[in-house]
């Protein structure tokens, strides 16, 4: 038995298909509402392959990134210096916890008038939700750096800014992953749903939008399983990243 | 080293312990600490003396660690002077060893990048970093693989390479807090070994702080015992039984006497508490 242990993870999905198949097959659902499987993965392959399908999946991985990029590149060098002295980062601590809990998808018409109907207003919401809970990790990630190992540096002879850059920085690296992956997770959701807006002409949110206008309902399911499948892709990318990089984690 | 022990009165001892260069190494005058409204230490005078393993002996609470601590500079002090040959701690070049040696290790480095890293800090090439460690690893007779990370060893072996990472800088005073206190008896026993060979062929002076009796005596040249706070010495007991000891040690009758001893002072300053 054990040796089928590594099939596991398919059983879920394949029930999911068969149930799926089921209720194609015995017309629980509207027909016109619900395409079978093989329709689907069918318009999924087709468009992924030559149709608008894959255009719209770069788009979003595009806008995806580069909202990540600049939510770590502003978040992390922040987060290590409010993280660094607890008074810091108590005095700032209820506005970031304000605003993370805030919806970033509140925030679009004030970026709309700020940045106007564009990729800058989509990639800046989700840069600015983003940003938020990358901050809040690898501030807790630096705060909570084991005291013994701090000390065992400053022991040692190390100064402030080698204990900063020395230990502090490493010991916040599993956390900072773990605000990486909430972070993407959350800027493909605002991504996503910003490409629904009016004024979009393309993106995944855009294709399930207009796949649905359209009750071309093969090719909803194809984009909402594309969408689906970059966000499991973006979080197992940067597991694989930090499992590499951050062997200690967890250990 | 004659085998006699003796125990001596009360402090200050060192004047009386002097070391081959005649004097103490490490003095310490007026001692006063205060955690919030408990008098931990109160004009505390002692002396330790040089090239001898001290086990640091006493009730509970009683701040066996915080001296210690205090010495090596973790935690500041309210009141006093402590000095190495005359010089401030920052003057030396000492070796600290962790009860938690899997919080006081670094996880992401290699055992051997550990052992080497306060040369780094010292910024000592990278070439002549590794000559010293292989001569370190040659001297004290280390067989395990240092190419692993601490996370893939045995508490005893990440111990170990805390104790390697202490002593790479040559230090003139090693301490030792509980070092052995979070591994189990059998790894214990053997820890006990290593570090014996290590005092064997450094003598550095150390100062160990063990909540374990038998430890403390087997290991020392000389037992503080301590009061309860506000800490003062109880008794400074001298164990001069000729090393290596063995197992044979623990149950001569110079060892039972000493131990003996010790417990009946630790008993006395437990019941005043």
């Amino acid at each position: 038995m054990k040796r089928l242990d590594p099939f596991l993870p398919f059983v879920g999905a394949a029930g999911l298909v068969a149930v799926w198949y089921i209720a194609v097959w015995a017309r629980i659902v509207d027909p016109v509402l619900l395409p079978s499987p093989a329709e689907t993965f069918w318009a999924l392959w087709k468009g992924m392959t030559g149709g608008a399908l894959g255009m719209d999946f770069l788009m979003t991985v595009r806008r995806t990134v580069i909202s990540t990029l600049i939510a770590a590149a502003i978040a992390i060098p922040l987060g290590i210096f409010l993280g660094s002295s607890e008074r810091l980062y108590r005095s700032v601590e209820f506005v970031i916890d304000f605003f993370r809990s805030t919806p970033a998808s509140a925030m679009f018409p004030l970026f709309l008038v700020l940045f106007g109907v564009g990729d800058e207003t989509k990639i800046s919401v989700a840069a600015f939700g983003a940003m938020l809970v990358i901050l809040f990790n690898v501030a807790y990630g630096v705060m909570n750096a084991r005291k013994t190992r701090l000390l065992a540096a400053k022991v040692m002879g190390a100064s402030r800014f080698r204990v900063l850059t020395d230990v502090m920085l490493l010991e916040s690296l599993p956390q900072t992953f773990i605000g990486l992956r909430n972070g993407v997770s959350l800027a493909l959701v605002i991504i996503v749903v910003a490409e629904m807006f009016i004024g979009s002409t393309d993106g995944l949110g855009h294709r399930v939008f207009e796949a649905q206008q359209l009750f071309a309902m093969p090719d909803m399911y194809a984009a909402i399983f594309a969408a689906g499948a970059l966000g499991y892709g973006l979080n197992l990318g940067f597991l694989l990243i930090e499992r590499r990089y951050v062997h200690w984690s967890g250990k | 080293m004659d085998g006699r022990a003796t125990t001596l009165p009360k402090t200050p001892a060192g004047p009386l312990d002097a070391g081959p260069a005649g004097r103490p190494h490490v003095t310490i005058r007026g001692l006063s600490k205060r955690f919030g409204k408990a008098v931990i230490y109160d004009k505390f005078d002692f002396d330790i003396p040089r090239g001898k393993l001290i086990s640091v002996f006493g009730p509970n609470g009683c701040g066996k660690s915080t001296l210690i601590n205090m010495i090596a500079g973790l935690i500041p002090i309210d009141e006093g002077e402590i000095l190495f040959d005359g010089k401030r701690l920052n003057e030396i070049k000492f070796g600290y060893v962790f009860q938690n040696y899997r919080e006081a290790l670094f996880p992401w480095l290699r055992a051997i990048d550990n052992v080497e890293y306060p040369l780094k800090l010292m910024q000592v090439p990278a070439a002549e970093r590794k000559a010293r460690s292989e001569k370190l690893i040659a001297h004290l007779g280390v067989k395990i693989d240092l190419n692993r990370y601490p996370y893939e060893m045995s508490g005893g072996q990440q111990q170990l390479v805390s104790i390697m990472r202490a002593l790479i800088v040559e230090p003139e005073i090693l301490f030792l807090d509980e070092p052995f206190s979070a591994l189990d008896y059998e790894m214990t026993l053997f820890m006990r070994e290593q570090l014996q060979r290590v005092f064997q062929e450094t003598g550095t002076t150390t100062v160990l702080v063990s909540h374990d009796l038998e430890e403390a005596v087997y290991l020392a040249d000389r037992v503080l015992l301590l009061s309860r706070h506000p800490a003062l010495v109880a008794d400074f007991v001298h164990f001069d039984d000729a090393r290596p000891r063995t197992d044979a040690t623990l149950s001569a009758p110079d060892f039972i006497r000493i131990k003996a001893h010790c417990l009946e002072v630790f008993q006395r300053e437990v019941r005043k508490g």
